[in-house]
């Protein structure tokens, strides 16, 4: 048996690599988080201090129902949007993995591009295209149709979600299509399988590591969105990060915000968790 | 209501303080403190509302003075007290609204006011030199003042709509109305609706308010942040909860917006000068403090910002149109009716802002 190279035979080394970014989690990351951890045990005390008295009333109050429908509605919104992006990702990512080299350098170009320029930018260049005077509207009207609403609706959030989240869905799903071996596709081929079979009978069961990796990166960003249902939600998108923010800002109640937030997190593990057993039990047979 | 000329003499532009930053989160805020480093004798970090200043006026007092003034810009009350909140990290001069100057005050936020160091306070019109939100001894002084009302599209309503009923509890403009987000002045607002005062709601009368909204959400096509003024504008919607100001703003670019305090009278807030506890330079604050309430910096100010003034010295150097405009400066019955609000308290701020969350939930 090959024989597995690890820390133990350079703990120097390994330490002096690992040591910076730790402390750098730890510092900035853990220490923080840390801290709202404590502030979602704690209790308003006059207008800005926060007493830790290790009540669970924050989490009592962040379970009840109505904060619950609001949980349900965010997954059901980032639920939505992701499943938007996989079906228009899958195709886009087939077709760049299977583009000439010069071309698909050129597509990945393309699938990154909208990160050059910030989020809120391009929500809004979204936002003039939904507009009631806007982009949609405006053709409409050319052709003699009254204007839709489609601005400040659940479908303009769940779109704006697609938009902005459609990248992260394709880049995984084409490293593993990248990755796959050709041989096995002419083999479907050869033996008679049509092209649509060959997709989802060997194509699509293969890439399913990277298409779980591309769906995991694309709901718990839209999951935890809070630019997106602000500025394109109508009345009653809002979203759980909403209702956190508001927490932190308008309502000042920091420890109610903070219980939030760690149901948030809570909830985003549980998916992750269930992504791993669901991957552990494939592996198994 | 007539129909006003646009009003020549203002900068150009058009940005509004309360509406533009709004949406843009606290993304550059932080950027530009920590580029400006320790501030050193001759230097003063001013924080403040994006475009509410005077084209020339930091120039001005450093020409005079010959120290320079950083600003930096907040998008919302919310955000400067969450910045203030865990400790001042270098602001010498801010300018929160009225209600969160009780908060900080309560909060021991503020220094105290010298007054001797500030005469031009002289300048001040009677009626704001006393403020309920600001008992003596004084923390801050006004800068400027705001009602709200409904900024709406006179082609696109009936008549003058003059009454809150329009917004909060018919559907006659169904799909056409924007609400402001603020749940103290969504409730608030609706209680002065139902018949009320808007000071000291009590927890029964915002529940009833919280229903109505509930009542009228199909009818409403968004909760802005605080830009109404620009979905008027873009023909998003055609009626808006909004600020006098900033409808004032707009009815530049849109000759067919105009704004109406509704008769059940309506909140009036005000905008305020003050020291944030932790600044390093109380002397040239307080310099800094006295040189904005002079008459002819407040012209400065006022023809930049176009936003109702406190300072009667100002005003007074002002053309006719801006002294006379009816939206600046509303009058009748639903001006007689408004009322100053007050800070509430942590806990009835919670439930208000409950109540809306679970309204916009339900």
């Amino acid at each position: 048996m090959e024989k597995r190279v690890d820390w133990r035979q350079a703990p120097g080394p390994f330490a002096a690599l690992l040591g910076p970014p730790l402390g750098w989690f730890l510092l900035f990351f853990a220490a923080p988080l840390a801290v709202v951890l404590a502030y979602s045990f704690g209790t308003n005390v006059g207008v800005a201090d926060i007493a830790i008295s290790g009540t669970f009333a924050n989490y009592a109050r962040a379970l009840e129902p109505v904060y619950l429908a609001i949980f349900l509605k965010s997954f059901a919104i980032a639920g939505a949007a992701t499943f938007v992006c996989l079906l228009l990702g899958f195709p886009v990512a087939l077709a760049i993995a299977f583009a000439q080299p010069r071309v698909r350098t050129l597509l990945l170009v393309l699938v990154m591009l909208p990160f050059w320029t910030n989020l809120l930018i391009r929500t809004y260049a979204l936002m003039t295209v939904l507009r009631d005077e806007g982009l949609v509207n405006g053709a409409l009207g050319a052709l003699g149709l009254p204007p839709l609403p489609l601005l400040y609706t659940n479908g303009a959030v769940i779109l704006g979600l697609v938009y902005v989240h459609l990248p992260f869905t394709v880049l995984p799903i084409y490293a593993s299509l990248d990755r796959l071996d050709r041989s096995l596709i002419e083999a479907s081929l050869d033996l008679g399988a049509s092209h649509l079979a060959t997709v989802f009978r060997v194509v699509l069961p293969l890439a399913r590591p990277g298409i779980l990796a591309g769906l995991l990166l694309t709901f718990i960003p839209a999951l935890g969105s809070y630019l997106t249902p602000d500025l394109m939600g109508g009345p009653d998108s809002q979203m759980i990060a909403n209702v956190i923010e508001r927490q932190f800002k308008r309502a000042n109640d920091w420890p109610f915000g903070a219980a939030l937030a760690f149901l948030l997190m809570y909830l985003t593990f549980l998916a992750l968790a269930a992504q791993g057993l669901f991957r552990g039990r494939r592996a198994e047979p | 209501m007539t129909r006003l000329a646009p009003v020549p003499w203002a900068a150009p532009g058009g940005l509004t303080r309360r509406g533009l930053l709004a949406g843009m989160g606290a993304a550059a805020v932080g950027l530009s403190l920590s580029a400006c480093g320790k501030s050193d004798e001759g230097r003063l970090n001013f924080y403040t509302w994006q475009d509410y200043i005077g084209a020339t006026t930091l120039d001005d007092f450093r020409a005079k003075t010959g120290v320079r003034v950083t600003p930096s810009y907040f998008a919302t009350n919310d955000e400067l007290f969450a910045k203030l909140k865990a400790g001042n990290p270098g602001y010498d001069v801010i300018v929160p609204s009225n209600e969160f100057v009780t908060r900080m005050r309560e909060a021991d936020m503020l220094e105290p006011l010298d007054m001797a160091k500030i005469p031009n306070f002289a300048n001040i019109a009677p009626e704001f030199r006393e403020a309920a939100w600001d008992p003596a001894p004084r923390h801050s002084v006004p800068y400027t003042w705001l009602v709200l009302g409904i900024g709406y599209r006179r082609s696109r309503v009936q008549g003058t709509p003059d009454s809150w009923k329009w917004l909060f509890d018919s559907d006659l403009y169904k799909g056409r109305i924007a609400l402001i987000t603020d749940a103290a002045d969504l409730i608030r607002l609706g209680a002065k609706y139902m018949g009320t005062s808007l000071v000291g709601v009590d927890a029964e009368t915002a529940r009833r308010v919280a229903d109505m909204l509930g009542r009228q959400k199909p009818n409403i096509r968004r909760f802005h942040e605080d830009d109404g003024q620009d979905l008027l504008l873009a023909g998003e919607v055609d009626l808006v909860l909004e600020y006098n100001g900033d409808i004032a703003q707009r009815m530049r670019e849109g000759p067919d917006i105009d704004f109406v305090v509704p008769r059940e009278g309506s909140l009036i807030n005000a905008d305020a000068l003050a020291i944030p506890k932790g600044a390093r330079n109380l002397e040239l604050a307080h310099d800094f403090l006295n040189f904005l309430l002079d008459a002819e910096v407040g012209r400065g100010i006022t023809e930049t910002i176009l936003y109702p003034t406190p300072n009667a010295a100002a005003k007074a150097l002002m053309p006719e149109s801006y002294r006379t405009h009816p939206v600046i400066f509303p009058s009748g019955p639903g001006w007689e009716a408004s009322e100053w609000g007050r800070f509430e308290g942590a806990e009835m701020q919670r439930l208000f802002e409950e109540l809306i969350t679970r309204m916009r939930a339900a």
